[in-house]
């Protein structure tokens, strides 16, 4: 777990990318990690081509959650809300890679379940539980 | 007769076979979240493995040898709990931890008791344990939920007390804070609830493990604690009570074991304390109970209570040394009112990434909320990180988390 936190992640974590709330969403979730309260929103800019214009992510919680949710939504902008929403763990583990323990696996999945909860309108499932 | 020992914690530290064990990655393991469940002794052990190998049995019904023998190790668990906490043993109800036994109440006496415009006063510093069940029976009676406040270290503002007292039926409020360790004037509070005829629930589950506990003396209504905090097995616990009181309440589960006669069309339940043990018990885990008391008692209670003020008294004053990196502590930061839990955070280290960094050094700590989210909410913190000590840790555990929050700093750069 020492591992887990490189520079990189640390940067993120200080300083978000994309942080902070769009005025007006064209799709929005937030939502908490039961098991330790870390909060993440995000928010959607979908324009008239269908793709991803703009995304914003805000929230607290620790460096784990932060980080990768910072780091996601680097990823987003152009990709339809279909493809949003079928975004598996993977995308989380190659940026966050190796290191993080099964007890904080959650903590770096919020913020895509968020992010395909904005997507598909309802509560997605735990990114890494699917199958 | 149960011998006194003289101990500290690193001389106790091998009854406790899980503290013998390296950490996956060949650490010492450093416990420090008592808090949440306690290690367990060897005799406690000894105590599930000799009841499951040799007098495994149903309890109050088989007619052979070891059915009586289960019966009456049973029975003396609960006349161990009794005498260890000043009480008689009819008014012992086994549970299964602090939560039954505060839902028991909730239940069997609030649902007779409380009703539409009637008041439960709580503290903003109760556990979701004591708190859930009092909002969800003022919110099915239309009744109202009321707090005793907290000032900015966790201490109950207790000036207005009187006031917040009117029209009170039950006060239910926590012995020991297990978000800040800090030890609750519960004296008073039973005191001034009396005076206006206000029925009193202690929790303590926090209290019993770690205080010398007369409840006859303290004079609380009801009480309750958990086995598994206090050296014993999991799935134990149990509700103290006024006899009167419980001889007038209603059974809370029904079933086997809590009835006196059953016909297709009527029943009638059993004495106290078990119309309120319905269906069989955790044997073993009640009888392992009576062993973790029998243990704490060798030990003395009031010099568990001294060993952990010294821990507290080590621990603060060694977290004191990293305040200028940005460590903050909570709470009253006096060990003479607290037992057994420090709250605190790290710079902009948040909770969960300092305990997978102690973590990979064999240090378990907590992080979080605490199940005490509105306290958390109120004091304007995501969460805490807390270490919380018990009688087997010593100052070498307390020297180890120094060094791990150490290790978290320089890998957080802080
Ligand atoms: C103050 C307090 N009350 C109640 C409880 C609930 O105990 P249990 O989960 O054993 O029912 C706890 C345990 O964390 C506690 O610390």
């Amino acid at each position: 777990m020492d591992d887990f936190y490189r520079d990189y992640i640390l940067e993120h974590y200080r300083n978000p990318h994309n942080f902070g709330k769009l005025d007006a969403p064209t799709a929005t979730a937030e939502q908490t990690n039961p098991l330790c309260g870390d909060r993440i929103r995000m928010d959607l800019l979908v324009g008239d081509d269908g793709l991803v214009a703009d995304v914003r992510f805000s929230g607290k919680g620790c460096a784990i959650s932060q980080a990768s949710a910072s780091m996601l939504t680097d990823e987003i902008r152009g990709k339809t809300l279909e493809e949003v929403a079928r975004l598996g763990k993977d995308v989380i583990l190659e940026n966050v890679g190796i290191g993080i323990s099964p007890t904080r696996m959650k903590c770096a999945m919020l913020g895509l379940r968020v992010l395909k909860s904005a997507a598909i309108g309802s509560i997605a499932s735990w990114p890494d539980e699917d199958a | 007769m149960i011998e006194t020992r003289t101990f500290n914690g690193t001389t106790l530290r091998k009854d406790f076979p899980i503290l013998a064990q390296p950490t996956s990655r060949g650490k010492r393991l450093v416990y420090l979240d008592s808090a949440a469940t306690s290690q367990k002794p060897q005799a406690v052990i000894d105590t599930l493995d000799r009841y499951y190998r040799e007098y495994n049995a149903n309890i109050h019904r088989g007619v052979y040898e070891i059915a009586a023998r289960a019966t009456d190790a049973y029975e003396h668990a609960r006349a161990t709990v009794a005498t260890f906490l000043g009480v008689h043993s009819r008014d012992v109800v086994f549970t299964r931890n602090a939560t039954e036994a505060i839902n028991l109440v909730a239940y069997s006496w609030g649902n007779r008791n409380i009703g539409s415009g009637d008041v439960v006063l709580i503290s903003e510093l109760e556990h979701h344990s004591n708190l859930v069940p009092w909002l969800r029976l003022c919110e099915r009676k239309g009744a109202t939920l009321r707090y005793i406040p907290v000032d900015a270290n966790g201490r109950l503002l207790l000036d207005d007390l009187d006031e917040r007292l009117r029209g009170v039926k039950l006060v239910a409020v926590t012995h020991v804070s297990n978000t800040l360790g800090t030890i609750n004037p519960v004296e008073e509070i039973i005191r001034r609830a009396h005076a206006v005829g206000a029925f009193v629930l202690i929790d303590g589950a926090q209290a019993v493990p770690h205080l010398a506990v007369n409840i006859a003396e303290l004079d609380a209504d009801f009480y309750a604690f958990s086995g598994h905090k206090m050296l014993g097995p999991t799935g134990i616990g149990a509700l103290i009570a006024t006899h009167a009181i419980l001889e007038e309440m209603d059974p809370f589960l029904y079933g086997g074991d809590m009835i006196g006669t059953v016909g297709y069309h009527s029943v009638s339940f059993n004495d106290v304390p078990y119309k309120f043990e319905a269906g069989t018990a955790s044997i073993a885990d009640a009888i392992g109970l009576g062993t973790a008391i029998d243990y704490l008692t060798a030990l003395g209670m009031d010099a568990v209570a001294a060993h952990e003020r010294d821990l507290s008294a080590y621990a603060l004053t060694r977290l004191a040394e990293l305040e200028p990196r940005g460590l903050a502590i909570y709470g009253p930061r006096d060990p003479a009112t607290m037992c057994g839990a420090i709250s605190f955070n790290f710079a902009d280290v948040h909770a969960h990434d300092l305990a997978s960094i102690l973590d990979t050094q064999g240090i378990c700590i907590r992080a979080g909320h605490h199940c005490t989210m509105p306290l958390m909410e109120k004091m304007g913190w995501s969460a805490t990180a807390r270490a919380s000590f018990y009688v087997y840790n010593d100052h070498d555990d307390i020297d180890a988390l120094i060094d791990g929050l150490k290790t978290a700093a320089t890998i957080f750069k802080v």
